[in-house]
């Protein structure tokens, strides 16, 4: 185990690399003079060359790479133009709020997506399995700023049972934490139960087609135990796939419920850096999701083997 | 012959196909006693597997259906048994081993817990019980260092080794009738005579029936008592092993027999069978083996066939043959 956890790790630089990389290419493809686009369109000749030196801009690019390089691995990612703090205190500021609408929303899809995949996949071409797949298809396919405002409606508006926006830190009680994240956790989770009940439904009509079911059942097993132990242990690889899959896409694509919701999170964040052509900010947000996309995949490896034995083994 | 263990009567299979339901298996019936120890022999697409499949009820119940015949087993029809009472004869009073070891084993869990459910299951064992219990039976399908192969994966095991393994399970709880379904053909030809001398010797420790179901001659002359020849989906003759060989009645049984090779004569007296067996949605007049039939007359190609007596031990599904042999014999 703690050997494929380091294999894992060693094969994660050379990607974190490129990451960094591309990450620093960012500012190098923009139209126009960087230095130009960061002091703003009225800026002296003299602040621009001032933000050119200050970027390192007029340095030979191999250089610039280096410097970016040196500059990350001492934890400098460089600072906001419009938020007045480095970015990786913003980013650090904003990821607990994507981090916990992210969990959240993940501890109400994975147990329902997997079982609504699961009772689909039993219960295939009978009324259930319509039933879920129709309740999938109008989740992966009604846009979530339409149910989040529906929802804002019917349970901030009308019933009063959460606030209606805005965000509640843990550190202020569990309580409050849950009644500001509950409705757009649910909003967004709505997206991944359909897709992930369908993943799941495929994963578990693949298994329950295997030979060694067949045997489950010539054993005497329950249903019971036919599907939620022998095969359902078989589908595992496949639903952590796209659980790892689910929780990249919320922690990098929740702009609209951050948005719906006015939660300070990422998204949201990202958007508001674009918007005012905040590169260092973007940059900077561009190379910590990435670094979060490398880990969560790294977390997902390790599920495999402890999924898998034929994985573990290899 | 006292009340058989297991009595299958007119049994028909039908799978859902996409212009309606065809018949995979029609009128199969036959006997297994206790201690006996029936092979059924067929090309593929015979019906032997899905006759096999029917007694534990194994078949997708979305797709297939078995509209007439009884399967008796002590007094209950196992066609009509549901829920609890078929979990508690599958594994425990009629188990089943499977072709391909390679897919038969879960591969996520290990050798101890496939086996040791069993015994959880059916015998009530604890955790700590079943995993003694399982290393016997480890050991009793003779596979060595059964203490340490117990905890292996089903990938670290070879093909012969996974099937002493499914044998182990199905034997884990003493079932009364083992139906082993071509439980050699994905094996190596030593480690086939291997399993199949196992298996020998288990049922008579453990007196247990057997139905072996094979498309191997050779397999049914060594170890079957009694032979149920099939064909496209129908029981063509029944005889016990050695009268079968020496006096085939049903054309097909003749022409299986000579397509098996002989260590004494050339090779030139191989022969085989014309033709091919016909798929289930085929709809052939008559007797279903009449295209391929060097004897087929007229009259072979009107009416389905029923089974005809010869003997009170050997009948077959060919009037014309029957009734030949019959004024022979007198």
């Amino acid at each position: 185990m703690i050997r494929i956890i380091a294999v894992k790790l060693l094969q994660a630089v050379p990607v974190i690399l490129i990451i960094s990389i591309l990450a620093f290419l960012l500012l190098s493809l923009l139209p126009g003079d960087p230095a130009v686009i960061i002091a703003g369109e009225q800026a002296s000749p003299a602040a621009i060359a001032h933000v050119r030196e200050q970027l390192g801009l007029d340095r030979p690019y191999v250089e610039q790479i280096a410097i970016w390089l040196f500059n990350l691995a001492h934890g400098n990612f460089g600072a906001s133009l419009i938020l007045n703090q480095s970015v990786l205190s913003a980013v650090g500021e904003r990821l607990p709020v994507t981090l916990s609408l992210a969990a959240l929303s993940l501890s109400f899809t994975i147990p329902t997506g997997v079982f609504l995949g699961s009772l689909a996949a039993c219960y295939r071409r009978r009324w259930i399995d319509a039933a879920v797949m129709t309740i999938a298809l109008l989740g992966v396919s009604v846009p979530a700023f339409w149910v989040a405002i529906l929802g804002v409606v019917l349970f901030s508006v009308r019933l009063g049972w959460v606030p209606s926006s805005g965000f509640v830190p843990l550190s202020k009680g569990i309580g409050p934490w849950f009644a500001s994240m509950v409705l757009p956790a649910l909003i967004l989770s709505l997206f991944q139960i359909g897709f992930l009940a369908r993943m799941t439904r495929a994963a578990m009509l693949d298994v329950l087609s295997q030979d060694y079911i067949r045997t489950a059942r010539a054993k005497g097993m329950s249903e019971w135990q036919t599907v939620g132990k022998h095969a359902l242990r078989n589908a595992l690889i496949m639903i952590i796939t796209t659980a790892g899959i689910l929780l990249s896409a919320a922690i990098g694509g929740s702009v609209i419920i951050e948005q719906v919701f006015a939660l300070p999170g990422i998204g949201r964040m990202v958007v508001q850096a674009i918007m005012a052509r905040d590169y260092p900010l973007v940059q900077g947000t561009m190379l910590i999701l990435g670094f979060a996309f490398v880990i969560i995949n790294l977390f997902a490896d390790v599920l495999y083997s402890l999924a898998d034995p034929r994985v573990r083994h290899e | 012959m006292a009340e058989p263990l297991l009595s299958i009567r007119n049994l028909q299979v039908q799978f859902r196909a996409e212009a309606g339901w065809v018949t995979a298996v029609d009128d199969v019936s036959l006997e297994v006693g206790e201690r006996d120890c029936v092979g059924i022999v067929g090309e593929s697409g015979s019906g032997k597997s899905v006759t096999a499949l029917s007694i534990l009820k194994l078949h997708d119940p979305a797709t297939t259906r078995m509209p007439c015949g009884t399967i008796q087993y002590q007094g209950a029809d196992l066609l009509r048994a549901g829920g609890a009472a078929l979990r508690r004869i599958r594994g425990g009073e009629i188990a089943m081993i499977f072709q391909d070891p390679m897919s038969s084993l879960n591969p996520v869990l290990t050798i101890a817990d496939q086996i040791g459910e069993t015994l959880r299951r059916h015998q009530g064992l604890t955790e700590a019980a079943a995993r003694k219990r399982v290393v016997e039976l480890l050991a009793l399908v003779r596979i060595s260092d059964a203490a340490r192969r117990a905890d292996d994966y089903p990938h670290r095991l070879s093909g012969g080794m996974r099937q002493r393994v499914m044998i182990a399970m199905a034997i884990a709880c003493r079932p009364r009738l083992l139906i082993a379904d071509e439980p050699t053909t994905a094996l190596d030809v030593t480690v086939q005579a291997q399993v199949l001398e196992l298996l020998r010797e288990l049922r008579r420790e453990l007196g247990m029936s057997v139905i072996l179901i094979t498309h191997d001659l050779g397999v049914i002359a060594e170890f079957a008592e009694r032979v149920v020849v099939m064909y496209a989906g129908r029981v063509v003759e029944q005889a016990p092993v050695d009268d079968l060989f020496r006096r085939p009645v049903h054309p097909y049984t003749m022409g299986l027999i000579d397509a098996v090779p002989k260590l004494d004569g050339d090779a030139a007296r191989l022969t085989m069978i014309p033709g091919r067996i016909p798929g289930p949605q085929e709809d052939i007049p008559g007797c279903r083996f009449n295209p391929r039939c060097a004897l087929a007359q007229a009259s072979c190609r009107v009416a389905p066939p029923s089974m005809l007596a010869l003997n009170a031990l050997q009948s077959a599904r060919c009037p014309p043959r029957v009734a030949a042999l019959g004024a022979q014999h007198g």
